[in-house]
């Protein structure tokens, strides 16, 4: 493997690998954000506002995956 | 791809030239431009607030700033007030600066630099927030003025008690962790904003140099929404931390509900 090919798995798998935790964690927050709203309805911009958070707290963990990515790819 | 279609993609900001040895990147020449008209629908805010017959941008500027208002008022309460210049003005400034970077013509005029004494091509503007520069310095006055608060509300010595306290000897090793994470947060603040506008910027550069027409326009939307989102959760996030840290309760040893 030469060292080109290697940063190109190196890349894909950041991103592949760094993609899987928070896609299960924004599942997570968005069905029981759903469920919260189905449980009160009149709390939906309360639920809204913090699901938002919620999501931006673990996309964070992707975006970092991203930024290495980027890294490694471009620099 | 061949060398002369591959699109632009540079992870720092390139400088453009230089004033007495300081030099001007990019990213710093746009954020004076949206720095210039941020100050100046600032001002005319300010004028139209006290003459009488006001006009339509003035009605609009209240809207945006009553919302905002009433959002921070739902974290912070009785204690907005004090807080809301800063928070509003975080909003603002990084909404202005996020939805700048997909003005036309941003990071697509190229200019000729000298780098390294060889001429290459490189983007007039650059959205300033997709310059690590900026969202550390962001971050950085946050996550220190949350500190300063904790002071100013607390006291210095409540402000030490909140790490350190005698009477736990555990304290001293929760509270190293927890100073750690105050540094932290510096980092994730600064990475998050960083990442999120300059992955839009790479996303939005690579769709225009496969699809040259229309295709990226769904993607402009999504940058919007985003662009949008980030300033919203920087600002929310610094109004829960302000929040978190002036808050008494938490001194009494009682962290059940901190995350």
């Amino acid at each position: 493997m030469t060292a080109e090919v290697a940063k190109f798995f190196a890349t894909a798998l950041t991103m592949a690998v760094g993609a899987i935790a928070p896609a299960i964690s924004i599942g997570i927050i968005g069905s029981k954000a759903v469920e919260a709203l189905g449980r009160n309805p009149e709390a939906e911009s309360a639920i809204r506002t913090t699901m938002i958070l919620a999501i931006a707290f673990a996309e964070a963990v992707a975006i970092y995956a991203l930024v290495v990515a980027l890294i490694i790819k471009f620099v | 791809m061949e060398e002369g279609q591959k699109p632009h993609i540079s992870i720092k900001a390139e400088k453009i030239f230089e004033i007495f040895g300081l030099s001007i990147t990019n990213s710093f020449l746009l954020s004076f431009i949206v720095f210039l008209i941020f100050t100046l629908g600032a001002l005319i805010y300010y004028y139209q607030s006290k003459s009488k017959n006001k006009s339509s941008f003035y009605y609009f500027i209240n809207f945006i700033v009553k919302s905002l208002y009433d959002l921070f008022y739902s974290v912070l309460k009785e204690k907005t007030d004090y807080f809301f210049p800063l928070l509003a003005s975080f909003f603002i400034f990084i909404l202005l600066q996020n939805w700048s970077g997909l003005l036309p013509g941003v990071g697509s005029l190229l200019i000729k630099v000298k780098e390294h004494g060889e001429l290459i091509s490189a983007p007039l503007f650059r959205a300033n927030t997709a310059d690590l520069n900026t969202t550390l310095a962001l971050a950085i006055i946050s996550v220190f003025l949350s500190q300063f608060f904790a002071i100013k509300y607390l006291g210095f010595k409540a402000y030490v008690a909140k790490f350190y306290r005698l009477k736990e000897p555990v304290s001293f090793f929760i509270g190293t962790l927890e100073i750690i994470s105050e540094f932290s947060k510096v980092i994730s603040f600064a990475f998050r904003l960083f990442g999120n506008v300059f992955a839009g910027k790479v996303l939005l550069t690579i769709i225009a140099s496969l699809i040259p027409v229309l295709a990226s326009f769904p993607f402009l939307v999504l940058e919007l929404f985003v662009g949008f989102i980030q300033a919203l959760v920087f600002s929310m996030l610094t109004t829960v931390f302000i929040s978190v840290s002036i808050a008494k309760h938490h001194l009494e040893g009682g962290d059940k509900n901190d995350s």
